[in-house]
Protein backbone atom coordinates (compact mmCIF):
# COMPACT_ATOMS: atom_id res chain seq x y z
CA UNK A 1 0.00 0.00 0.00
CA UNK A 2 2.70 2.70 1.02
CA UNK A 3 4.93 1.76 -2.29
CA UNK A 4 1.69 2.00 -3.97
CA UNK A 5 0.70 5.44 -2.38
CA UNK A 6 4.59 6.71 -2.74
CA UNK A 7 4.91 5.94 -6.47
CA UNK A 8 7.05 3.07 -5.73
CA UNK A 9 5.49 0.17 -7.77
CA UNK A 10 7.63 1.40 -10.66
CA UNK A 11 6.46 1.46 -14.48
CA UNK A 12 4.71 -1.42 -14.40
CA UNK A 13 2.42 -1.84 -11.42
CA UNK A 14 0.24 -4.84 -11.98
CA UNK A 15 3.69 -6.81 -13.01
CA UNK A 16 5.33 -5.92 -9.68
CA UNK A 17 1.99 -7.08 -8.20
CA UNK A 18 2.12 -10.05 -9.83
CA UNK A 19 5.92 -10.70 -9.02
CA UNK A 20 5.42 -9.58 -5.44
CA UNK A 21 2.39 -11.66 -5.16
CA UNK A 22 4.34 -14.87 -6.43
CA UNK A 23 7.49 -14.46 -4.70
CA UNK A 24 5.91 -14.20 -0.90
CA UNK A 25 4.39 -17.81 -2.10
CA UNK A 26 7.24 -19.48 -2.83
CA UNK A 27 9.04 -17.95 -0.11
CA UNK A 28 5.70 -19.17 2.12
CA UNK A 29 6.10 -22.28 1.03
CA UNK A 30 9.46 -23.23 1.30
CA UNK A 31 9.96 -21.75 4.72
CA UNK A 32 6.55 -23.82 5.76
CA UNK A 33 8.65 -26.88 4.23
CA UNK A 34 11.83 -25.93 6.45
CA UNK A 35 9.72 -26.60 9.46
CA UNK A 36 9.65 -29.93 9.95
CA UNK A 37 13.75 -30.39 9.47
CA UNK A 38 14.55 -27.12 11.63
CA UNK A 39 12.62 -29.53 14.16
CA UNK A 40 14.22 -32.10 13.47
CA UNK A 41 17.18 -30.97 13.61
CA UNK A 42 17.32 -28.56 16.36
CA UNK A 43 14.77 -30.23 18.48
CA UNK A 44 12.97 -27.32 18.66
CA UNK A 45 9.33 -28.86 18.51
CA UNK A 46 7.80 -25.20 19.19
CA UNK A 47 8.46 -24.58 15.79
CA UNK A 48 5.46 -27.21 14.67
CA UNK A 49 3.04 -24.53 15.80
CA UNK A 50 4.24 -22.26 13.20
CA UNK A 51 3.87 -24.50 10.38
CA UNK A 52 -0.18 -24.17 9.72
CA UNK A 53 0.30 -20.40 9.86
CA UNK A 54 2.91 -20.62 7.67
CA UNK A 55 1.34 -22.74 5.14
CA UNK A 56 -1.86 -20.29 5.37
CA UNK A 57 0.45 -17.44 4.46
CA UNK A 58 1.84 -18.91 1.66
CA UNK A 59 -1.82 -19.98 0.64
CA UNK A 60 -2.88 -16.52 1.16
CA UNK A 61 -0.08 -15.24 -0.90
CA UNK A 62 -1.39 -17.45 -3.87
CA UNK A 63 -4.84 -16.09 -3.69
CA UNK A 64 -3.72 -12.78 -4.33
CA UNK A 65 -1.13 -14.01 -6.84
CA UNK A 66 -4.19 -15.30 -8.55
CA UNK A 67 -6.31 -12.74 -7.88
CA UNK A 68 -3.86 -10.66 -9.70
CA UNK A 69 -3.58 -12.89 -13.02
CA UNK A 70 -7.54 -13.42 -13.63
CA UNK A 71 -8.50 -9.18 -12.80
CA UNK A 72 -5.59 -6.66 -12.98
CA UNK A 73 -4.22 -9.27 -15.94
CA UNK A 74 -7.11 -10.94 -17.66
CA UNK A 75 -10.07 -8.93 -16.79
CA UNK A 76 -12.11 -12.13 -15.96
CA UNK A 77 -11.46 -12.95 -19.53
CA UNK A 78 -12.27 -16.93 -18.82
CA UNK A 79 -11.99 -17.69 -22.56
CA UNK A 80 -8.72 -16.01 -22.46
CA UNK A 81 -7.88 -17.28 -18.93
CA UNK A 82 -8.98 -21.30 -20.02
CA UNK A 83 -6.79 -20.99 -23.20
CA UNK A 84 -3.75 -19.80 -21.47
CA UNK A 85 -3.80 -22.08 -18.92
CA UNK A 86 -4.09 -25.16 -21.18
CA UNK A 87 -1.29 -23.51 -23.91
CA UNK A 88 0.98 -22.21 -21.51
CA UNK A 89 2.89 -24.83 -19.34
CA UNK A 90 4.30 -21.99 -16.80
CA UNK A 91 0.63 -21.00 -16.60
CA UNK A 92 -0.46 -24.60 -16.18
CA UNK A 93 1.55 -25.91 -13.51
CA UNK A 94 1.00 -22.47 -11.54
CA UNK A 95 -2.40 -23.28 -11.73
CA UNK A 96 -2.23 -26.76 -10.84
CA UNK A 97 0.08 -25.69 -7.87
CA UNK A 98 -2.91 -23.23 -7.03
CA UNK A 99 -5.79 -25.84 -7.21
CA UNK A 100 -3.72 -28.02 -5.07
CA UNK A 101 -3.45 -25.61 -2.50
CA UNK A 102 -6.40 -25.17 -2.01
CA UNK A 103 -7.85 -28.51 -0.49
CA UNK A 104 -4.69 -28.04 2.08
CA UNK A 105 -6.06 -24.65 3.65
CA UNK A 106 -9.88 -26.22 3.94
CA UNK A 107 -8.08 -29.04 5.81
CA UNK A 108 -6.21 -26.79 8.12
CA UNK A 109 -8.39 -26.29 10.79
CA UNK A 110 -8.43 -28.70 13.86
CA UNK A 111 -11.57 -29.80 13.05
CA UNK A 112 -10.40 -31.12 9.88
CA UNK A 113 -7.87 -32.63 11.11
CA UNK A 114 -9.48 -34.47 13.58
CA UNK A 115 -12.52 -35.54 11.12
CA UNK A 116 -9.57 -36.86 8.40
CA UNK A 117 -7.78 -38.28 11.45
CA UNK A 118 -3.96 -38.10 11.75
CA UNK A 119 -2.81 -40.58 8.50
CA UNK A 120 -5.24 -39.65 5.99
CA UNK A 121 -4.49 -35.72 7.00
CA UNK A 122 -0.57 -36.32 6.40
CA UNK A 123 -1.16 -38.14 3.45
CA UNK A 124 -3.26 -35.58 1.57
CA UNK A 125 -0.62 -32.50 3.27
CA UNK A 126 2.44 -34.27 1.95
CA UNK A 127 0.56 -32.86 -1.68
CA UNK A 128 2.97 -29.60 -0.18
CA UNK A 129 5.84 -31.37 -2.03
CA UNK A 130 4.19 -31.39 -5.31
CA UNK A 131 2.56 -27.75 -4.94
CA UNK A 132 6.41 -26.54 -3.86
CA UNK A 133 7.61 -28.20 -7.21
CA UNK A 134 4.75 -26.76 -9.30
CA UNK A 135 5.70 -23.68 -7.97
CA UNK A 136 9.36 -23.59 -8.54
CA UNK A 137 8.56 -24.90 -12.34
CA UNK A 138 6.06 -22.15 -12.93
CA UNK A 139 8.75 -19.41 -11.90
CA UNK A 140 11.90 -21.06 -13.47
CA UNK A 141 9.49 -21.59 -17.33
CA UNK A 142 8.34 -18.01 -16.94
CA UNK A 143 11.72 -16.44 -17.12
CA UNK A 144 13.15 -15.50 -19.98
CA UNK A 145 16.92 -15.72 -19.37
CA UNK A 146 18.26 -15.15 -16.06
CA UNK A 147 17.83 -18.05 -14.30
CA UNK A 148 19.79 -16.64 -11.16
CA UNK A 149 16.45 -16.26 -8.97
CA UNK A 150 14.13 -19.68 -10.11
CA UNK A 151 17.87 -21.64 -9.72
CA UNK A 152 18.04 -20.51 -5.90
CA UNK A 153 14.40 -21.38 -4.99
CA UNK A 154 15.14 -24.85 -6.63
CA UNK A 155 18.44 -25.43 -4.78
CA UNK A 156 16.12 -24.56 -1.65
CA UNK A 157 13.67 -26.97 -2.08
CA UNK A 158 16.33 -29.54 -3.34
CA UNK A 159 17.94 -29.20 -0.24
CA UNK A 160 14.33 -29.18 1.85
CA UNK A 161 13.52 -31.95 0.23
CA UNK A 162 16.79 -34.21 0.03
CA UNK A 163 17.05 -33.82 3.96
CA UNK A 164 14.19 -35.47 4.30
CA UNK A 165 15.35 -38.39 2.29
CA UNK A 166 17.94 -38.28 4.34
CA UNK A 167 16.15 -38.89 7.21
CA UNK A 168 14.10 -41.02 5.85
CA UNK A 169 16.87 -43.32 4.82
CA UNK A 170 18.47 -43.36 7.93
CA UNK A 171 16.49 -42.85 10.57
CA UNK A 172 13.66 -44.61 9.07
CA UNK A 173 11.61 -43.31 12.53
CA UNK A 174 8.16 -43.11 11.82
CA UNK A 175 7.00 -39.70 11.20
CA UNK A 176 4.63 -39.27 13.97
CA UNK A 177 2.14 -36.54 13.66
CA UNK A 178 2.18 -33.79 16.35
CA UNK A 179 0.27 -33.96 19.00
CA UNK A 180 -1.85 -31.04 18.68
CA UNK A 181 -2.99 -30.27 22.30
CA UNK A 182 -6.32 -28.38 22.35
CA UNK A 183 -5.59 -24.42 23.00
CA UNK B 1 22.22 18.11 -23.57
CA UNK B 2 18.97 19.42 -25.93
CA UNK B 3 19.57 18.58 -29.25
CA UNK B 4 18.74 21.31 -31.68
CA UNK B 5 17.24 21.92 -34.88
CA UNK B 6 14.83 18.74 -34.80
CA UNK B 7 12.43 18.79 -37.14
CA UNK B 8 9.25 16.81 -37.43
CA UNK B 9 8.27 13.49 -39.16
CA UNK B 10 4.91 12.43 -41.23
CA UNK B 11 6.02 9.27 -39.59
CA UNK B 12 5.45 9.94 -35.67
CA UNK B 13 1.69 8.89 -34.30
CA UNK B 14 -0.26 11.15 -31.75
CA UNK B 15 -0.68 8.78 -29.29
CA UNK B 16 0.03 9.62 -25.87
CA UNK B 17 3.63 9.56 -24.97
CA UNK B 18 4.94 7.50 -22.21
CA UNK B 19 6.14 9.74 -19.32
CA UNK B 20 9.78 10.46 -19.81
CA UNK B 21 10.40 8.89 -16.42
CA UNK B 22 8.80 5.28 -17.36
CA UNK B 23 10.80 5.30 -20.20
CA UNK B 24 13.81 5.91 -18.84
CA UNK B 25 13.53 4.05 -15.55
CA UNK B 26 11.70 0.89 -17.21
CA UNK B 27 14.10 -0.92 -19.93
CA UNK B 28 15.56 -3.89 -21.00
CA UNK B 29 19.49 -3.69 -21.93
CA UNK B 30 21.19 -6.65 -20.11
CA UNK B 31 24.45 -5.35 -20.45
CA UNK B 32 23.57 -3.28 -16.91
CA UNK B 33 21.69 -6.65 -15.12
CA UNK B 34 18.70 -8.47 -16.06
CA UNK B 35 16.27 -6.46 -13.65
CA UNK B 36 13.98 -3.50 -15.77
CA UNK B 37 15.66 -1.28 -13.18
CA UNK B 38 18.88 -2.40 -13.55
CA UNK B 39 19.97 -0.01 -16.39
CA UNK B 40 19.02 3.29 -15.00
CA UNK B 41 21.30 2.15 -12.04
CA UNK B 42 23.95 0.66 -13.75
CA UNK B 43 24.30 2.15 -17.03
CA UNK B 44 25.43 6.02 -15.47
CA UNK B 45 29.14 5.20 -15.97
CA UNK B 46 29.05 4.14 -19.39
CA UNK B 47 31.57 6.65 -21.49
CA UNK B 48 30.18 7.76 -24.48
CA UNK B 49 33.25 9.60 -25.93
CA UNK B 50 35.37 9.40 -28.03
CA UNK B 51 32.61 6.89 -29.61
CA UNK B 52 33.26 5.12 -32.88
CA UNK B 53 30.82 3.34 -34.96
CA UNK B 54 32.47 1.18 -38.31
CA UNK B 55 30.72 0.71 -41.40
CA UNK B 56 32.16 -2.08 -42.80
CA UNK B 57 31.55 -5.56 -44.68
CA UNK B 58 30.01 -5.65 -48.14
CA UNK B 59 30.22 -2.37 -48.98
CA UNK B 60 32.30 0.17 -51.38
CA UNK B 61 33.20 2.73 -48.70
CA UNK B 62 33.10 1.57 -45.00
CA UNK B 63 33.77 4.53 -42.81
CA UNK B 64 34.37 4.81 -39.32
CA UNK B 65 32.21 7.62 -37.89
CA UNK B 66 33.12 9.69 -34.98
CA UNK B 67 29.84 10.28 -33.16
CA UNK B 68 29.55 13.95 -33.03
CA UNK B 69 29.98 13.80 -37.08
CA UNK B 70 27.60 11.54 -37.27
CA UNK B 71 25.31 13.81 -35.05
CA UNK B 72 25.90 16.23 -37.49
CA UNK B 73 26.16 14.41 -40.76
CA UNK B 74 22.26 13.76 -40.92
CA UNK B 75 18.83 16.17 -40.23
CA UNK B 76 17.90 14.56 -37.27
CA UNK B 77 14.21 14.34 -36.84
CA UNK B 78 11.54 13.32 -34.12
CA UNK B 79 9.86 10.28 -34.51
CA UNK B 80 7.13 9.28 -32.15
CA UNK B 81 6.97 5.42 -32.11
CA UNK B 82 5.01 2.75 -30.94
CA UNK B 83 7.73 0.32 -28.88
CA UNK B 84 6.44 -3.07 -27.91
CA UNK B 85 8.38 -5.58 -26.04
CA UNK B 86 8.21 -8.95 -26.63
CA UNK B 87 7.35 -9.71 -23.07
CA UNK B 88 4.12 -7.91 -23.71
CA UNK B 89 4.10 -4.31 -22.32
CA UNK B 90 4.32 -1.85 -24.77
CA UNK B 91 5.39 2.47 -24.89
CA UNK B 92 5.16 5.40 -26.85
CA UNK B 93 8.35 7.11 -27.73
CA UNK B 94 9.61 10.14 -28.99
CA UNK B 95 13.00 9.76 -30.48
CA UNK B 96 15.17 11.82 -32.37
CA UNK B 97 17.09 10.11 -35.11
CA UNK B 98 17.72 9.96 -38.42
CA UNK B 99 16.78 7.27 -41.12
CA UNK B 100 19.27 4.48 -41.59
CA UNK B 101 18.65 4.51 -45.14
CA UNK B 102 20.76 7.99 -45.44
CA UNK B 103 23.85 6.45 -43.70
CA UNK B 104 23.72 3.29 -45.80
CA UNK B 105 23.32 5.16 -48.81
CA UNK B 106 26.85 6.56 -48.36
CA UNK B 107 28.49 3.41 -47.79
CA UNK B 108 27.48 1.81 -50.89
CA UNK B 109 26.72 -1.35 -50.14
CA UNK B 110 27.79 -4.09 -52.91
CA UNK B 111 25.82 -6.84 -54.72
CA UNK B 112 26.56 -8.92 -52.09
CA UNK B 113 25.16 -7.53 -49.02
CA UNK B 114 21.79 -9.07 -48.27
CA UNK B 115 21.80 -8.56 -44.59
CA UNK B 116 22.97 -6.10 -42.06
CA UNK B 117 24.53 -6.83 -38.61
CA UNK B 118 24.53 -4.78 -35.62
CA UNK B 119 27.13 -4.97 -32.68
CA UNK B 120 26.64 -3.20 -28.98
CA UNK B 121 29.47 -2.43 -27.47
CA UNK B 122 31.52 -5.12 -25.33
CA UNK B 123 33.38 -3.83 -22.35
CA UNK B 124 32.32 -5.47 -19.25
CA UNK B 125 34.13 -3.09 -17.29
CA UNK B 126 31.61 -0.21 -18.27
CA UNK B 127 28.81 -3.16 -18.61
CA UNK B 128 28.73 -5.01 -15.51
CA UNK B 129 26.15 -7.29 -16.90
CA UNK B 130 28.12 -8.43 -18.96
CA UNK B 131 30.29 -10.12 -16.49
CA UNK B 132 27.72 -12.77 -16.24
CA UNK B 133 27.00 -14.82 -19.45
CA UNK B 134 23.18 -14.31 -19.55
CA UNK B 135 23.86 -13.60 -23.65
CA UNK B 136 26.41 -14.56 -25.44
CA UNK B 137 28.22 -10.89 -25.91
CA UNK B 138 29.05 -8.47 -27.80
CA UNK B 139 25.03 -8.29 -28.31
CA UNK B 140 24.10 -8.70 -32.07
CA UNK B 141 21.45 -8.36 -33.74
CA UNK B 142 20.25 -8.18 -37.96
CA UNK B 143 17.86 -6.64 -40.21
CA UNK B 144 17.56 -7.63 -44.12
CA UNK B 145 18.87 -5.04 -46.28
CA UNK B 146 15.59 -3.78 -47.29
CA UNK B 147 14.05 -4.15 -43.87
CA UNK B 148 17.05 -1.70 -42.70
CA UNK B 149 16.59 0.38 -46.03
CA UNK B 150 13.10 1.10 -44.95
CA UNK B 151 12.37 5.11 -44.17
CA UNK B 152 10.58 3.89 -40.80
CA UNK B 153 13.99 2.15 -39.56
CA UNK B 154 15.85 5.08 -37.96
CA UNK B 155 19.13 5.11 -36.08
CA UNK B 156 18.12 7.51 -32.49
CA UNK B 157 20.80 9.53 -30.75
CA UNK B 158 18.70 11.05 -28.78
CA UNK B 159 14.55 11.26 -26.62
CA UNK B 160 12.37 13.72 -25.63
CA UNK B 161 14.64 16.20 -27.29
CA UNK B 162 17.55 15.14 -25.28
CA UNK B 163 20.71 13.28 -26.22
CA UNK B 164 19.81 9.44 -25.54
CA UNK B 165 20.44 8.41 -21.80
CA UNK B 166 22.46 5.52 -21.47
CA UNK B 167 20.41 3.26 -20.51
CA UNK B 168 18.44 3.66 -23.55
CA UNK B 169 21.06 2.98 -25.58
CA UNK B 170 23.78 5.87 -25.95
CA UNK B 171 25.05 7.29 -28.12
CA UNK B 172 23.29 6.20 -30.66
CA UNK B 173 20.68 2.87 -31.36
CA UNK B 174 18.42 1.13 -33.81
CA UNK B 175 14.83 1.69 -33.56
CA UNK B 176 12.78 -0.59 -36.06
CA UNK B 177 9.09 0.17 -35.24
CA UNK B 178 7.69 -2.82 -36.19
CA UNK B 179 9.51 -5.28 -34.59
CA UNK B 180 10.06 -6.16 -31.08
CA UNK B 181 11.74 -4.39 -29.25
CA UNK B 182 14.97 -6.45 -28.67
CA UNK B 183 15.68 -6.55 -32.39
CA UNK B 184 16.79 -2.85 -31.90
CA UNK B 185 20.10 -3.18 -30.95
CA UNK B 186 21.61 -0.63 -28.39
CA UNK B 187 25.33 1.39 -27.94
CA UNK B 188 26.31 0.36 -31.56
CA UNK B 189 30.05 0.01 -32.37
CA UNK B 190 29.73 -1.61 -35.30
CA UNK B 191 27.20 -2.68 -38.58
CA UNK B 192 28.37 -4.40 -40.72
CA UNK B 193 26.94 -5.54 -44.55
CA UNK B 194 27.06 -9.49 -44.76
CA UNK B 195 25.53 -11.93 -47.40
CA UNK B 196 24.51 -15.03 -44.76
CA UNK B 197 21.82 -14.14 -42.20
CA UNK B 198 23.24 -13.35 -38.99
CA UNK B 199 23.13 -14.71 -35.74
CA UNK B 200 21.60 -12.58 -33.32
CA UNK B 201 21.97 -12.48 -29.29
CA UNK B 202 18.39 -13.75 -28.66
CA UNK B 203 18.69 -15.98 -31.66
CA UNK B 204 21.56 -18.12 -30.45
CA UNK B 205 20.10 -17.77 -26.66
CA UNK B 206 16.64 -19.57 -27.33
CA UNK B 207 16.40 -20.29 -31.23
CA UNK B 208 12.79 -21.69 -30.86
CA UNK B 209 11.75 -18.12 -29.07
CA UNK B 210 13.44 -15.56 -30.82
CA UNK B 211 13.41 -15.78 -34.62
CA UNK B 212 15.29 -13.58 -37.12
CA UNK B 213 12.35 -11.59 -38.27
CA UNK B 214 10.34 -10.87 -35.28
CA UNK B 215 7.74 -8.74 -36.20
CA UNK B 216 5.15 -7.88 -33.99
CA UNK B 217 2.37 -10.43 -34.31
CA UNK B 218 -0.52 -10.74 -32.18
CA UNK B 219 -1.59 -14.28 -34.48
CA UNK B 220 2.00 -15.86 -33.89
CA UNK B 221 2.33 -16.90 -29.89
CA UNK B 222 5.92 -16.57 -28.07
CA UNK B 223 5.89 -20.62 -27.13
CA UNK B 224 5.35 -19.83 -23.47
CA UNK B 225 2.60 -16.68 -23.66
CA UNK B 226 0.49 -15.42 -25.96
CA UNK B 227 1.29 -11.98 -28.40
CA UNK B 228 -2.23 -11.20 -28.61
CA UNK B 229 -2.42 -8.06 -26.20
CA UNK B 230 -0.29 -6.24 -24.61
CA UNK B 231 0.06 -3.92 -21.63
CA UNK B 232 0.48 -0.46 -22.65
CA UNK B 233 2.87 1.47 -19.46
CA UNK B 234 0.72 3.79 -17.45
CA UNK B 235 -2.49 2.18 -18.39
CA UNK B 236 -4.90 -0.08 -17.07
CA UNK B 237 -6.36 -2.47 -19.27
CA UNK B 238 -4.75 -4.64 -21.90
CA UNK B 239 -5.32 -3.17 -25.44
CA UNK B 240 -4.88 -5.58 -28.12
CA UNK B 241 -1.53 -5.78 -30.04
CA UNK B 242 -1.86 -4.64 -33.75
CA UNK B 243 -0.10 -6.76 -36.99
CA UNK B 244 3.57 -5.32 -37.23
CA UNK B 245 2.46 -2.65 -34.16
CA UNK B 246 0.48 -0.66 -36.13
CA UNK B 247 2.85 -0.30 -39.26
CA UNK B 248 1.38 -2.69 -41.31
CA UNK B 249 0.40 -0.32 -44.19
CA UNK B 250 4.20 0.70 -44.57
CA UNK B 251 6.15 -2.68 -44.23
CA UNK B 252 3.54 -5.49 -44.94
CA UNK B 253 4.81 -6.09 -48.53
CA UNK B 254 8.00 -6.60 -47.29
CA UNK B 255 6.78 -10.22 -46.28
CA UNK B 256 5.06 -10.85 -48.97
CA UNK B 257 4.40 -14.64 -49.33
CA UNK B 258 6.24 -15.76 -46.80
CA UNK B 259 5.22 -17.56 -43.88
CA UNK B 260 5.22 -15.66 -40.76
CA UNK B 261 4.43 -18.60 -38.59
CA UNK B 262 7.85 -19.96 -39.95
CA UNK B 263 9.73 -17.06 -40.42
CA UNK B 264 8.87 -15.50 -36.81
Amino acid sequence: MWLGVNDGLGANPIEFITHFTGTWTLVGLLTTLSITPLRKISGWNWLIRLRRMLGLFAFFYACLHFTTYIWLDQFFDMQMVVKDVIKRPFITVGFLAFVLLIPLALTSTNAMMKRLGGKKWQRLHRLIYAIAVLGVVHYWWLVKKDITQPLIYALVLAVLLGIRLVFKAQIRIPVVMPKHNPE
Amino acid sequence: TRLSGIVSSPYSTSEEKTPYKDVTTYNNYYEFGTDKSDPAENAQGLRTRPWTISVEGAVKRPKVWDIDALLKAFPIEERIYRLRCVEGWSMVIPWEGFALANLIRQVEPTGSARYVEFTTLHDPAQMPGQRSSVLNWPYTEGLRLDEAMHPLTILAVGLYGQTLPNQNGAPVRLVVPWKYGFKSAKSIVRIRFVEQQPKTAWGRAAPSEYGFYSNVNPQVDHPRWSQARERRIGEFFKRKTEMFNGYGEQVAQLYQGMDLRKNF
